[in-house]
Parts: C-alpha cells; sequence; structure tokens
C-alpha cells in the first residue's frame, strides 16, 4: 500500500504531490483540491486557521487512505490537509487517486475526501469580514462515540 | 489519578489553554467531562463530542488509568 496522510504547515506543493500518483499501469488519476472560500453560510470570510490533533488526525487520515485501498481497485492514493492560516484560495485539503480505470479512481478520491470532512480530528476557524470568528462544529446532531470502531 | 488533557477549537478557547494536567478521582471520560466542563463552561454537551484516550477513540464509560491523556473531540470541520 502506497497511501499516505499527512498534515502541513506550509502551503502544498500540488505537482510534487500528483507525482507521488504515478505509475506506467495507471489510465486514470484523479485529484481534488478543497480550496479557502471567501463567504459560508451567507457571510463574508476573510481567511481561515485550521487547528488539529495531530496525532489522531495522522492515524484516522492513515486508516481512511487504508480503507479506500481496501474499497476500490487503486495504485496509490494520498491526502494532505493544512493546518494553520489559510487565505481564501489556498488550498486547505488535497485528495489523489491513480487506478488502471477511473471509475476506481474517482469512486476513491470522493470517499477520501468525504471520510476526512466525517472523522478526522481538525477544526476551521473562520475569520468574517465583520471582524467577527467562529469555530465550526457543525451539524447540531449527536455524534458517535467511536464504539462500532 | 493525574490526567493531561489537550483542547482543541472552541473547547480551547472556553477552557483558556490548550492543555492541563488535571488529578482526579473520574473513573471514566464522562465523568471526567463533567469536571472539566463545571469548572471551565465548555459549551458543549458530551453527546457532541467523541473522546480520545492516549491517541485513540475511545467510548464514554472506558476505564481511565493513572496518566491517560485524554482529549475531548469537538465535532470536526475540516477540508
Amino acid at each position: 500500500m502506497s497511501g499516505a496522510f499527512d498534515l502541513s504547515d506550509a502551503p502544498l506543493d500540488l505537482a510534487a504531490l500528483a507525482g507521488a500518483l504515478d505509475s506506467a499501469s495507471a489510465g486514470a488519476c484523479v485529484t481534488f483540491e478543497g480550496r479557502v472560500r471567501n463567504h459560508n453560510e451567507g457571510k463574508p470570510v476573510v481567511r481561515l486557521a485550521y487547528q488539529a490533533y495531530a496525532a489522531l488526525a495522522r492515524a484516522e487520515g492513515e486508516r481512511i487512505v487504508a480503507e479506500a485501498h481496501e474499497r476500490y481497485a487503486i495504485e496509490h492514493a494520498a491526502c494532505v490537509h493544512r493546518v494553520g492560516t489559510l487565505a481564501i484560495g489556498d488550498v486547505a485539503v488535497w485528495v489523489g487517486a491513480s487506478a488502471a480505470h477511473r471509475d476506481a479512481a474517482f469512486a476513491a478520491c470522493r470517499y477520501v475526501i468525504d471520510e476526512i470532512k466525517r472523522r478526522v480530528p481538525i477544526w476551521k476557524n473562520e475569520f468574517y469580514a465583520d471582524g467577527e470568528s467562529g469555530w465550526l462544529h457543525p451539524d447540531g446532531t449527536p455524534v458517535d462515540d467511536g464504539a462500532a470502531r | 489519578m493525574k490526567f493531561k488533557l489537550l483542547y482543541f477549537a472552541s473547547l480551547r478557547d472556553r477552557a483558556g489553554r490548550d492543555a492541563e494536567a488535571v488529578e482526579s478521582q473520574a473513573a471514566d471520560p464522562r465523568a471526567l467531562y463533567a469536571e472539566v466542563d463545571a469548572r471551565h463552561g465548555l459549551g458543549l454537551a458530551p453527546e457532541r463530542l467523541r473522546v480520545a484516550v492516549n491517541g485513540q477513540f475511545a467510548t464514554w464509560d472506558r476505564a481511565l488509568a493513572d496518566g491517560d491523556e485524554v482529549v475531548f473531540l469537538p465535532p470536526v470541520s475540516g477540508g
């Protein structure tokens, strides 16, 4: 398994990340960039800051990439998530997957980003144009207690 | 028993610190959260949190041991 998850406090080198997906037998390579958006829920956003519980974030991220390898016929998959302060347009999270055929590459990329957003202990603080800021703790529904895993 | 607590995101803001050493007789994370919530006013019900012990997701009724690192995790918002 060549999968990996990492946290980075520096801007991502997208070309280098994509290069790690190279394979002569991979006819498909899908990458996803999650970028900092200038608005959320109707409020203008000027920048973001991400905080992570690094040890558990790395372990859970690695687990998710490993799950993608088990579920889909991919050759390589990887994900890097930024921490620290980011400006509008910065890449906050990058996911890539390569596979012999496109279906597996698309599905694996989608699986990894969805599970990262759902499970990895990383939090986003939005700073708004009006000077306010706030940690996003989405849903409002009870979170599961981890007993299933 | 002595525990090491780490705080993140809104819990860090509420607690006013990113970590603390706590002396407590709490037998499990549920009891420990009740204690620190009473002290800091953390603002999130335990139903909205997950808990990790020594770097791994744990259940709220897991037995705690002296020296454990305990982290209460607000709903995540990465990506």
